[in-house]
């Protein structure tokens, strides 16, 4: 052995042995633990092990329940009793499990294996399998009795959601259902496999507040896989509680002066941008997919060319026709290419390159001013206003009234319109904007799309002067136990910055639509109240005398009819755009009837759903000369 | 350089020999936790551990060509590039499991993380060996608290509490050892129990939930409460003898979580049983004492506290894994050292064997 020189001090040795003593001290705690959980122990432990005696039952949480602005529930909860299975609690009686639950439910016994079949790569064992939602109580009962025959199948009490007005405000609320592989590998929110998620309107819209935290239990089976006691548990957290700015009432009142035609109608407070409501037609029944959409259901709504799922208010894409005139007159008259008193004459059409554009009064308006233009929805006057602004000025008042980009609203898939001008055309055709088609723009025409909420909001912007608000349906979000988490502020988006005398100009014009015997809006006329609108025809077939034979024949090709409002004219507290899809007939006769209805509701002169016999007989009578003048020869927009 | 045929005479056979039975019964059981039924062959994550296992024993060998000393003289080098590949995890970083640990290199990734637990510990050791005095106060622990400190926050981040808190723990075994007077780490624990009941209230209640469930995991009973619980019930389950290589039902019917990383003691002990778990334990018990031994036997003081550092890393880690796998401690992502899947870890540990086998074969130098 060699001596070696060292400079390790004394306390460092000490310390060394101290060490070797933990060291095996920790090590002997170690063996005493394994030796409890191993051998004295042992036996339980391999017990537990053998049928995973011991599961975690997920508890979803309660959603949120959602009212109107009066407290009016419109989405609530109610109790379901869901049929889960565990195969590998059946062992090898499974197939004869499935048979006898199959005749329980009056199910089809392939569906059921098929059920227990497909999801098995990704489900970990012992994990439940749902076969069926929302059992009924004699399934329940049945059940229950059956229960020793049918090892592995039990029953869990789950919330549904309940809509209790069916399709009313179906888009708006939106549906729920299961979550799928690709929600589950984006989501973040400890989402598992069988949860329900918002898929559709505020369900999705608002989920994260909705959805709640769900709980569980971690339960020690028998070796059937019945439930003997619940070791441990975790109260689920429920939703929040939302307060819409929607008023339930009105909702239905305008659900029904829409009937059963296609089209979209919403309706604003302008002083704020609350939606008070949102109409799209055809609608669905938001309870179908609460218990569990049947493959065939899905298929027909899918596969209905009517798209009942989309959201027309603010999906649908629709040229604004006529209603679009009011923009194009903002911006004539903010320009100073008219004044009030520049006057025009309509004989008709006028001929610009080798094509002759048609007003929709086929003798024509005679004099008009820009008043009068709007009144009777002169095309010619706009033909002209429209070259003297360009498009791209067209397109620079449309825009400060919010269309042609989403107004942001909380609702999935928004779209933007199209409001063209001459980089637009660049951009998408490659091409230079052509004069004549300023013409159709600004009529409304042409490339020119809007939804209807953005009609809504444009009709809100003109009504409160200016202010462009973002419109929003939520206006409170609560805890379940009653304490405010959040109070939706409107939110100003833009001002359109214009004159007050344009805003005057605009308003005593879009009164007299309504208001005066030659508007072509009196149809919306309500008693007492001063209602402004603009009526509103667009084309869906392009040219020409076709289209009067087309809006007698195939529906698909029959003009939409437009309707935009605002009351009280002086302090204007509602907003609303309806649009009639195919009506096959004119803004006026069609639309504004629609919103009449809705606006007689809202300021309660009206308790029944029919119009009373002054009003319509007034109407009808001072509306001959339109109608007869629409209906066979409108070659455009009115 | 000169080569000495002490060096033949002196090669340290035991360390090897015991790491490699503890790396052996590990690859054996990353292949069974990642062994699906009717798989033919060994799964892609087996292949890829045996790949680092014959890395890791190059490394250990190429760790004995030098003289030892000289690491005590490039050890702040050797810390650096070790923290600048800890500064690079987040901007080159790979994502996997919910943090950014790994830094991608051709058909492997490397986590600096891990060779962190081996440059801390020389850059500790040679901290250490220059400092004098006999009894040490508190300033002599300043600099080897930031040396810990700064690789720390920035692997919190990551985050990989589990590796924080090795280096923590680790950090501190190289104060007391380094000769730190112990009334300060009387202090420091008493500042601790002191302090934390006014620091309590101003923690946010998610916060104090989760601190909660790290300490009691019962509190969590979906969550780790419900992974620890299994994990008992794995281990347990293994009884006197085991269920057999392959035949763990908690591993195979994925009731453990992480089960070829941090939880891989459960499924050794599942199929094995007591017995193969009192093997496993007896093989880290004596590779921690045959450390601690070379320790004391080492010529020098860098020498001393290197090996003591290594052996301190082997030694918590292995303690913490299994207490945590049997419910005695929290859980955190500590991997069972040569045992656990993860290359980097499984290389660092071979280096720093090699290095203590060079501490040893070296110890008749002047």
């Amino acid at each position: 052995m060699h001596v070696v020189p060292r400079d390790i001090p004394p306390e460092l040795q000490t310390r060394m042995a101290v060490s070797a003593v933990v060291v095996v001290l920790a090590f002997a705690l170690v063996v005493l633990r394994l030796w409890y959980l191993q051998v004295d122990t042992g036996a339980d432990m391999r017990s537990l092990s053998e049928n995973n005696r011991i599961r975690l039952v997920r508890v979803p949480a309660a959603r949120g329940v959602v009212y109107d602005r009066h407290g009016e529930i419109l989405i609530d909860n109610r109790p379901s009793f869901d049929v889960i299975f565990v195969p590998e609690d059946a062992h090898e009686r499974r197939r004869e499990v499935l048979r006898s639950l199959a005749g329980l439910l009056g199910e089809e016994e392939p569906a059921l294996h098929q059920a227990v079949r497909s999801p098995a790569v990704k489900r970990p064992p012992y994990q439940g399998i749902v076969l069926r939602r929302d059992v009924d109580w004699q399934g329940v009962v049945a059940l229950e009795s059956h229960q020793l025959d049918l090892p592995g199948v039990s029953l869990q009490v789950g919330p549904k959601r309940y809509y209790p007005y069916g399709p009313l405000a179906a888009h708006l609320l939106g549906y729920v259902g299961e979550i799928s592989e690709g929600e589950l590998a984006a989501s973040t929110n400890g989402y598992r496999s069988g949860d329900l998620l918002g898929k559709a309107g505020l369900e999705k819209a608002w989920d994260e507040e909705l959805h709640g935290v769900a709980g569980g239990e971690q339960v020690e089976v028998d070796a059937l896989g019945r439930r003997m006691r619940v070791l441990q548990e975790v109260a689920d957290e429920p939703g929040s509680t939302l307060t819409l700015t929607l008023d339930r009432d009105l909702q239905e009142a305008a659900d029904r002066a829409l009937g059963d035609s296609d089209g979209s109608i919403v309706a604003i407070d302008p002083r704020s941008g609350e939606i008070l409501a949102m109409v799209s037609h055809p609608a669905y029944d938001p309870n179908v997919f609460a218990r569990g959409i049947r493959r065939d259901e899905w298929r027909t709504l899918v596969q209905d060319k009517k798209h009942p799922l989309n959201n027309r208010a603010v999906q649908g894409q629709f040229p604004p026709g006529s209603t679009f005139k009011v923009a194009v007159a903002t911006g004539a008259l903010e320009e100073g290419v008219v004044t009030p008193f520049t006057g025009m004459t309509c004989s008709g059409g006028i001929p610009f390159g080798n094509h002759f554009f048609r007003c929709w009064k086929k003798g024509g308006h005679g004099g008009v001013n820009l008043h009068r233009a709007i009144v009777e929805s002169c095309d010619v006057f706009f033909y002209q206003v429209g070259r003297r602004l360009g498009v791209d000025g067209i397109a620079e008042y449309a825009r400060r009234l919010g269309l042609g980009l989403p107004t942001g609203i909380r609702l999935e898939h928004e779209k933007a319109g199209t409001i063209p001008d001459t980089q637009w055309k660049r951009k998408r055709f490659n091409q230079p904007w052509f004069e004549g088609e300023t013409l159709s723009v600004a009529i409304g025409q042409g490339y020119v799309t809007a939804t209807p909420l953005q009609m809504a909001n444009l009709a809100a912007t003109v009504a409160n002067g200016g202010t462009r608000y973002r419109p929003f349906y939520v206006k409170r979000v609560e805890a379940p136990d009653g304490s405010l988490l959040k109070e939706v502020e409107p939110e100003v988006l833009g001002e359109a910055h214009l004159k007050k005398s344009t805003l005057a100009q605009i308003h005593s014009a879009m009164r007299d639509v309504v208001m005066t015997d030659s508007g072509t809006g009196k149809k919306a006329r309500v008693l007492g109240v001063t209602v402004a609108g603009k009526t509103g025809t667009s084309q869906v077939v392009k040219m020409g005398e076709d289209r009067a034979r087309a809006n007698r024949g195939a529906q698909a090709m029959r003009d939409h009819a437009w309707f935009i409002a605002f009351a009280p004219t002086e302090a204007p507290e509602i907003a609303i755009a309806a649009i009639v899809e195919h009506a096959g007939g004119g803004g006026g006769a069609i639309a504004a009837p629609v919103v009449q209805q809705i606006l007689t509701h809202y300021f309660g002169r009206n308790q029944g759903p029919s119009v009373p016999a002054a009003v319509e007989a007034g109407a009808r009578e001072s509306d001959s000369v339109e109608a007869n003048a629409v209906r066979p020869s409108t070659d455009h927009a009115l | 350089m000169r080569f000495d045929r002490r060096l033949i005479t002196h090669f340290e056979w035991g360390l090897p020999l015991l790491a490699l039975a503890a790396c052996a019964l590990g690859t054996m059981t990353v292949y069974s936790a990642t062994h699906v039924p009717g798989m033919q062959g060994w799964s892609p994550l087996a292949l890829k551990q045996l790949t680092w296992l014959a890395g890791g024993c190059v490394a250990m060998l190429a760790a004995l060509a030098f003289d030892y000393r000289r690491l005590e003289r490039s050890a702040f080098v050797v810390y650096l590039i070790v923290l600048a590949g800890v500064i690079a995890v987040p901007i080159l970083g790979r994502v996997g499991g919910g943090s950014r640990r790994w830094i991608p290199l051709g058909p492997f990734s490397i986590q600096p993380s891990e060779f962190m637990k081996l440059g801390l510990v020389i850059v500790l050791a040679r901290h250490f060996a220059r400092t004098y005095e006999r009894k040490l106060g508190l300033r002599a622990a300043v600099v080897p608290m930031i040396l810990t400190g700064v690789p720390a926050v920035l692997i919190l981040a990551q985050p990989d509490l589990g590796t924080v808190a090795v280096l923590g723990i680790v950090a501190l075994t190289m104060l007391v050892l380094g000769g730190i007077r112990l009334r300060w780490f009387v202090a420091l624990g008493v500042l601790v129990l002191v302090a934390a009941p006014f620091a309590w209230p101003h923690l946010k209640g998610y916060q104090q939930k989760r601190v909660l469930t790290f300490l009691k995991p019962e509190m969590d009973p979906l969550g780790a409460g419900y992974h620890v619980l299994q994990s008992k019930i794995a281990v347990g389950s293994g009884m006197t003898w085991g269920k057999g290589f392959l035949r763990g039902t908690q591993n195979h019917l994925n009731f453990l979580p992480e089960q070829h990383t941090d939880f891989i003691f459960s499924v050794f002990a599942e199929e094995w049983g007591f017995v193969g778990a009192m093997v496993l334990v007896a093989l880290y018990l004596a590779l921690v004492l045959r450390g601690l031994v070379i320790a004391a036997r080492a010529r020098d003081r860098f020498g001393v506290l290197l090996v003591l550092g290594l052996t301190s890393t082997v030694f918590w880690q292995a303690v913490i894994n299994i207490g945590m796998t049997t419910g005695m401690l929290p859980v955190v992502g500590i991997p069972l050292p040569f045992f656990s899947y993860g290359g980097s870890s499984l290389l660092c540990l071979l280096l720093g064997i090699g290095l203590t086998m060079n501490v040893s074969m070296r110890r008749f130098y002047f």
